[in-house]
């Protein structure tokens, strides 16, 4: 079933259901609605709130919910603007930090990483979802299998591996193991190929086009709003990761993701006296292109996920 | 394993396997490099002694004799099986609840889009935030509980910490969690639940009678994905307490690179890792029986 044909028949669902609704329950639903949006919004808000105070005045008045003595000075101090003085002056550790540098760490990294994966996770699954021979499904089963080993398991014995080919504290390292495939990429992808109109593909064969040209010609622009889907979830993932670029990246400046950079800021605060503007700054920072994200592409995303649960 | 190899020996006569082989080549070595080999590295080295420094040393079964008195193992046994049962049963609820509120009383993809907004926020920045509400001193929370003449709560001690940590959890999930069902809520057909209002099933019984009982292969993906995620809680807890006060919080994943990185025992945190691992294909195993997940009551 399409998203479109299934939003009618919910639709009707609704309508059916609906009749039971009393004026109460209908109200008590749109409460109960509206208390989940208010849970979920609530941290951003403060978030946002705490970012434009000055830490040291935010002891002052802890119930507010606008910013306490605004300023930009918490942002300047994140993204290494601020003097050391300035920063110590506003409640900061004084110590420099560039979360320009985490944030073009994390873009280099988390896009080199995601565009190369969906390549060839996307190559794989039309090996898997178009192409005929045996024992496909033999192999794809390993795909499937991978899918359920758990990360934390790999993480020691791959640590080892990119510490002995020397990658240790590079990008490269941190990018590495996310560029050949995703097995949920592969999987997602060769469910999306198999649905690929044979005769089209058929056609192209009989007038003599190789199966590079049919992959990038055909198959790919068909499915280029499901292949931007795995892209945006698997963006989603690497860039949130923590992990993995803790252990593999975190003792260089040139290797820190942002992630990464904001746990190494949170350890480094003074302690019983955090900065706390400034850690919600950074924050910040680094949830900005996933909520640029959401406000551009939100109905795909949900539409994404919806799909992911059901295929 | 007879399958593969049966396949090349076949190889020949099927007609596309050479393409095949050029295009699924980079993932196989992707596969190969970062799955199958430290897969099996990772399970060899849970049989050594292994710093660093020195050569993996072959030591048969003693890590795992090791772990089996080792009071920290058990311990992480214990707090990561009370996070997983508070993270796992609250959102699952509320997911529910979500989904079926989503389902009935509104179409808005912003709403969804809204509830789902701290699920692409990454476990780093979620914590931190949370750190802050909760803070003891200057949190907005304990600010509240102040303000309204309660006590202030230590929400990280060492008896509230792993129960606040679930929750945080559970308040970066639950819009994710609860649009996986809504997905299958919108696979019930509405015949369904025409025929539910025909014979005059009152609203308890058709949900728990009609309603739950179609979502069960979305509910067992649902859970099956949560839960395995859950048993691997590292994130939230090291950027929050680092596995304290004392070792309320140590969970597998935190003891394991503990282990690992800081006391340099590679090939212990290995074992611990396997082990971790059999819990959660035990895990899995198990809720496959009791939701038989992979068959489904709607005949299609």
């Amino acid at each position: 079933m399409t998203l479109l044909s299934r939003s009618k028949e919910a639709q009707e669902t609704q309508e059916i259901l609906g009749r039971r609704n009393s004026t109460l329950t209908r109200a008590t639903a749109y409460v109960a609605l509206g208390g989940f949006i208010l849970a979920t919004l609530f941290p951003f808000w403060f978030m946002l709130r705490t970012a434009f105070s000055t830490t040291r005045r935010l002891s002052a008045d802890p119930l507010s919910v606008l910013p306490v003595d605004f300023t930009w000075g918490a942002f300047e101090r994140v993204l290494g603007i601020a003097t050391s003085e300035q920063s110590v002056a506003e409640g900061g550790s004084g110590q420099s930090l560039d979360f320009f540098q985490y944030f073009m760490n994390s873009v280099i990294s988390t896009t080199g990483a995601t565009v190369s994966q969906v390549i060839f996770s996307a190559a794989a699954a039309y090996a898997f979802g178009v192409l005929k021979w045996r024992g496909r499904d033999a192999i794809f089963f390993l795909f499937l299998f991978a899918l359920t080993v758990p990360a934390i398991f790999l993480v020691l014995p791959n640590y080892l591996f990119i510490r002995e080919i020397g990658l240790l504290n590079t990008l490269a390292g941190v990018m590495a193991p996310h560029m050949l495939m995703a097995p949920f990429a592969v999987f997602f992808l060769r469910q999306v190929f198999l649905g690929t109109n044979m005769s089209i593909v058929e056609a192209a064969v009989i007038d003599g086009a190789n199966h590079l040209r049919i992959f990038f010609q055909i198959v790919l622009p068909m499915a280029r709003s499901q292949v931007l889907t795995v892209f945006i979830l698997q963006y989603i993932t690497i860039w949130n990761d923590y992990l993995w670029p803790l252990y593999i990246g975190s003792s260089e400046e040139t290797s820190k993701t942002l992630t990464v950079a904001l746990g190494i800021f949170k350890s480094q605060t003074p302690q019983g006296n955090p900065d706390w503007a400034g850690l919600m700054a950074g924050a910040l920072v680094a949830a900005l292109p996933m909520l640029l994200l959401m406000v551009f592409l939100g109905r795909r995303i949900v539409g994404s996920i919806q799909d992911s649960a059901v295929k | 394993m007879s399958d593969i190899v049966a396949m090349f020996r076949g190889k020949r006569r099927s007609s596309d396997f050479i393409p095949a082989l050029g295009f699924m080549l980079p993932a196989l070595i992707g596969l190969g490099i970062f799955v199958v080999f430290p897969g099996v590295r990772g399970i060899y080295l849970s049989f050594t002694e292994y710093n660093i420094f020195r050569d993996p040393e072959f030591i048969g079964l003693e890590n795992y004799e090791k772990a089996l008195q080792d009071p920290f193992v058990w311990n992480a046994l214990w707090v990561t099986l009370q996070y997983v049962a508070i993270n796992i049963g609250v959102q699952t609820v509320f997911a529910l609840l979500l989904a079926v509120l989503m389902h009935r009383f509104t179409k808005s993809v912003w709403v969804r889009g809204v509830l789902l907004l701290p699920y692409l926020i990454s476990n780093v920045v979620v914590a931190l935030v949370w750190l802050w509400l909760l803070d003891y001193n200057l949190g907005y929370v304990n600010a509240i509980i102040d303000f309204i003449g309660l006590d202030r709560t230590p929400f990280f001690g060492e008896t509230t910490a792993m129960a606040t940590i679930a929750l945080i959890n559970v308040w970066r999930h639950l819009g994710y969690t609860a649009l996986l069902i809504f997905a299958g809520l919108l696979t019930i057909p509405k015949d369904v639940y025409e025929a539910a209002e025909v014979d005059g099933s009152g609203e308890w019984r058709t949900f728990f009678g009609v309603t739950l009982p179609l979502l069960r292969p979305v509910m067992f993906f649902v859970l099956v994905i949560t839960i395995t995620g859950s048993f691997q809680i590292f994130d939230t807890i090291a950027v929050t307490t680092g596995g304290g006060p004392v070792n309320a919080t140590r969970t597998f994943s935190i003891l394991i690179t503990d282990k690992a990185w800081n006391s340099n025992q590679f090939g212990y945190a290995a074992a611990i890792s396997v082990i971790l691992m059999l819990i959660l294909i035990a895990v899995a195993l198990i809720q496959m029986r009791l939701l038989r997940g992979n068959e489904s009551d709607l005949e299609r």
